[in-house]
């Protein structure tokens, strides 16, 4: 198991100080999982956009960078989103923070 | 006498600046381009009747505008006066300066300042056969024939609605210095002309002789002064626009046509910036035309059209934002004058933008799928509206065609969302991935419900295999009567998707199938005029809100004359329209499946396999 403990000290948040600057729909999400349900990446791999958000708030870019990588960015989430994240944006500017930012 | 003044000066200076700037764009063009292309061009150039396709198009396109016309007569009749006239306003007058001088050796300014040098009453040999002051009447009607150009331009300024143009250009300061020196040249001339002519008395012809006499009556100072200055002034006017040219967007007058040379010779653009991409660019006039038809004006979105992308990349100067702000609709290049590519050129640009990564599609193991002669791929976005796939299956079935569900259980997506933001790469290993997945069922044909498929099957899978969309596919199988179709007689309005209609040109069989079982009602903007649902895959940052006002705006207009039923043969429409529209939106498939009567039904079992 990894250590899942996190050092608040070090706790990067640029990319997520970006993305909401970027895009600041991210801010409305309430967190109900439908974009994780609808995933066509999710149906053949453990890939979860709630985890790639948990990844972004706790500032673990590195964990982040694997994980988006997954994404086929078919845009099921975004049209399932109650809430209308851009989330196609949103995996693009993770993408152009890590390579910028980090 | 000595046919040499000081004042031709600055039109020779420019003219000869010109042709060097011209000339140099030119070779650096040509010597760009690919080997294969370079013999395309060569063999093309020797082919007479491809040399008189590219003078019927030159004519057609770069002098009498055809294209404007078709947008709005007064515009093109402006854009007329401006090009043919000014054209035949340099051809006539050489053949009259050659005639008057009865030499083939005039230096270029001779014919363009020819009243200065020649204001007698000179009968020519040819003139006294025909009619008396033939050329200089044909010279002055040409020149009104311009300057009425002219004062329509001056009036699009300020009333540019009246030429069918809501939203003007915001041009740059060069421009605007180009567009005040082409407007100076001609009002210029027709002063110099008139004052010589009033000097002497003749060398004018009906609208330049007696204009002259009534200017030197009022003027107090003497004729020739003031001609002599004018004839300064029209020469600067010409020199400085002749300079101005290659940095504006008057380029655009060369650059069009070496793209009618290119174009005409099968030269084809490429998937990285080019030299014919580079042709593309310089050959945007900035009318401004792609504006109005732009969908995102509405959206509060103003600075991303084609045509500030398009400056943008002329000037080597392109934000991020300007370039992935649009939906790839494709209206834009349906209606610009010139025919530029613009999608592909704004792929070209987020290619280059795109940020490289190494893709994690490790996860996709190579099954073994069913294999049949038909294969039915479904796309993402049907996923999201099954009602899609579950009637094409009950159509296969009751069709009785053996077939197979290629991403029944999940799928992988076709590449292009990938492609649409430039990362080809990544979008090439689901290519690879799903080519794989086909080949292996040996099927001969491929049918899917989602336009996006359809169109990167068609364009980047190079299968060898028969593709159809699914529109295509059901009316070749009401056409062969394997389906019995009972028409409802409802009215229903059909909305063109972006990559079916302009992307792929299938216009026709979506609509012939729906005649067969309903009543279509017209669309004011249809075919390749139709308007994007606002759900593209192609833009990325614009809100869901705004997304909201494209597709209420596009709404109002399909559902004009109250049909029952929009129908559409996109899942992404169907999703995006059903979220606001007030009627039903239903896909072709869903039509189709509901139109088979009952007694049809059930006798054969599901073939599908998987």
């Amino acid at each position: 198991m990894d250590d899942r403990s996190i050092d608040i000290d070090h706790n990067d948040q640029k990319i997520m100080a970006f993305l909401t600057l970027q895009d600041p729909s991210i801010n409305t999400c309430i967190g109900c999982g439908s974009c994780t349900a609808t995933c066509s990446a999710g149906h053949f791999v453990d890939f979860n956009i709630r985890k790639v958000h948990t990844f972004l708030r706790r500032g673990e870019t590195h964990l982040l960078k694997q994980e988006i990588q997954k994404c086929m960015f078919c845009g099921k989430c975004q049209l399932v989103c109650p809430r209308g994240v851009n989330l196609r944006n949103l995996i693009i500017s993770i993408y152009n923070a890590i390579e910028r930012l980090a | 006498m000595i046919n040499f003044n000081l004042f031709v000066l600055p039109f020779s200076l420019g003219l000869i600046y010109l042709l060097v700037a011209v000339a140099r764009r030119w070779y650096r063009w040509i010597k760009a381009l690919p080997p294969v292309d370079k013999v395309k061009l060569t063999s093309g150039l020797r082919n007479p009747k491809k040399i008189l396709a590219i003078l019927n198009e030159i004519f057609m396109e770069a002098l009498v505008h055809r294209r404007m016309w078709k947008k709005n007569p007064l515009l093109g009749y402006m854009h007329m006066t401006f090009a043919l006239g000014w054209f035949l306003l340099i051809v006539i007058g050489n053949l009259e300066s050659r005639i008057y001088s009865g030499t083939h050796l005039n230096a270029p300014y001779y014919p363009i300042f020819l009243k200065f040098f020649i204001h007698d009453q000179l009968v020519i040999f040819f003139e006294i056969y025909t009619v008396p002051g033939f050329f200089r009447f044909i010279m002055d009607f040409l020149l009104l024939f311009i300057l009425s150009g002219l004062v329509l331009a001056i009036i699009k300024r300020k009333y540019s609605k009246w030429f069918g143009i809501k939203r003007a250009t915001e041009h740059h300061l060069t421009d605007r210095i180009a567009l005040i020196c082409l407007w100076m040249i001609f009002p210029l001339r027709l002063l110099a002309e008139s004052y010589t002519a009033g000097y002497y008395g003749s060398g004018g012809s009906f609208m330049t002789q007696p204009l002259g006499s009534l200017l030197i009556k009022i003027t107090p100072l003497p004729g020739n002064y003031i001609s002599y200055f004018f004839w300064w002034g029209y020469s600067i006017s010409l020199g400085l626009f002749f300079i101005m040219l290659p940095y504006s967007r008057y380029m655009h007058i060369p650059s069009e046509l070496l793209l009618i040379i290119f174009r005409r010779c099968n030269v084809q653009p490429q998937k990285w910036f080019s030299s014919f991409s580079d042709v593309e660019l310089h050959s945007c006039s900035r009318c401004g035309i792609c504006i109005d038809t732009c969908q995102l004006n509405a959206a509060g979105i103003t600075n991303s059209q084609a045509i500030y992308f398009i400056r943008g990349m002329r000037d080597q100067y392109v934000r991020e934002e300007i370039v992935s702000n649009c939906m790839l609709c494709g209206r834009c290049q349906e209606i610009c004058p010139v025919n530029i590519k613009i999608d592909s050129l704004r792929l070209i640009k987020r290619r280059e933008f795109s940020t490289s990564h190494t893709s994690g599609f490790s996860y996709l193991e190579s099954g073994s799928p069913l294999q049949s002669e038909v294969v039915y791929f479904a796309g993402c976005m049907s996923h999201l509206t099954p009602s899609i796939p579950r009637a094409m299956t009950k159509i296969l079935s009751r069709a009785g065609i053996p077939f197979v569900f290629l991403d029944k259980d999940r799928s992988v997506c076709c590449g292009r969302p990938l492609m649409l933001d430039g990362k080809n790469k990544q979008a090439n290993e689901l290519v690879e991935f799903n080519k794989l997945l086909i080949r292996q069922t040996r099927a001969k044909l491929l049918v899917t419900s989602c336009p996006i498929c359809y169109r990167v099957f068609r364009e980047e899978y190079n299968l060898p295999i028969h593709i159809q969309h699914h529109s295509q596919f059901l009316l070749d199988l009401v056409k062969s009567g394997k389906i019995p179709l009972q028409s409802s007689f409802k009215r229903v309005a059909y909305h063109d998707p972006c990559d079916l209609g302009r992307g792929c040109e299938v216009y026709d069989p979506p609509r012939e199938l729906l005649g067969k079982i309903a009543d279509i009602v017209p669309v004011e903007q249809e075919k390749n005029n139709a308007l994007c649902c606002g759900g593209s895959m192609g833009i990325l940052s614009s809100s869901q809100q705004q997304r909201d006002i494209i597709t209420k705006e596009a709404l109002n207009i399909l559902l004009k004359d109250k049909p029952d039923i929009l129908a559409t043969a996109c899942p992404l429409c169907k999703k995006t329209f059903a979220k606001q529209s007030t009627v039903k939106v239903m896909d072709l498939a869903e039509l189709i499946n509901a139109a088979i009567p009952d007694s049809a039904a059930g006798c054969k079992q599901p073939y599908e396999a998987a």
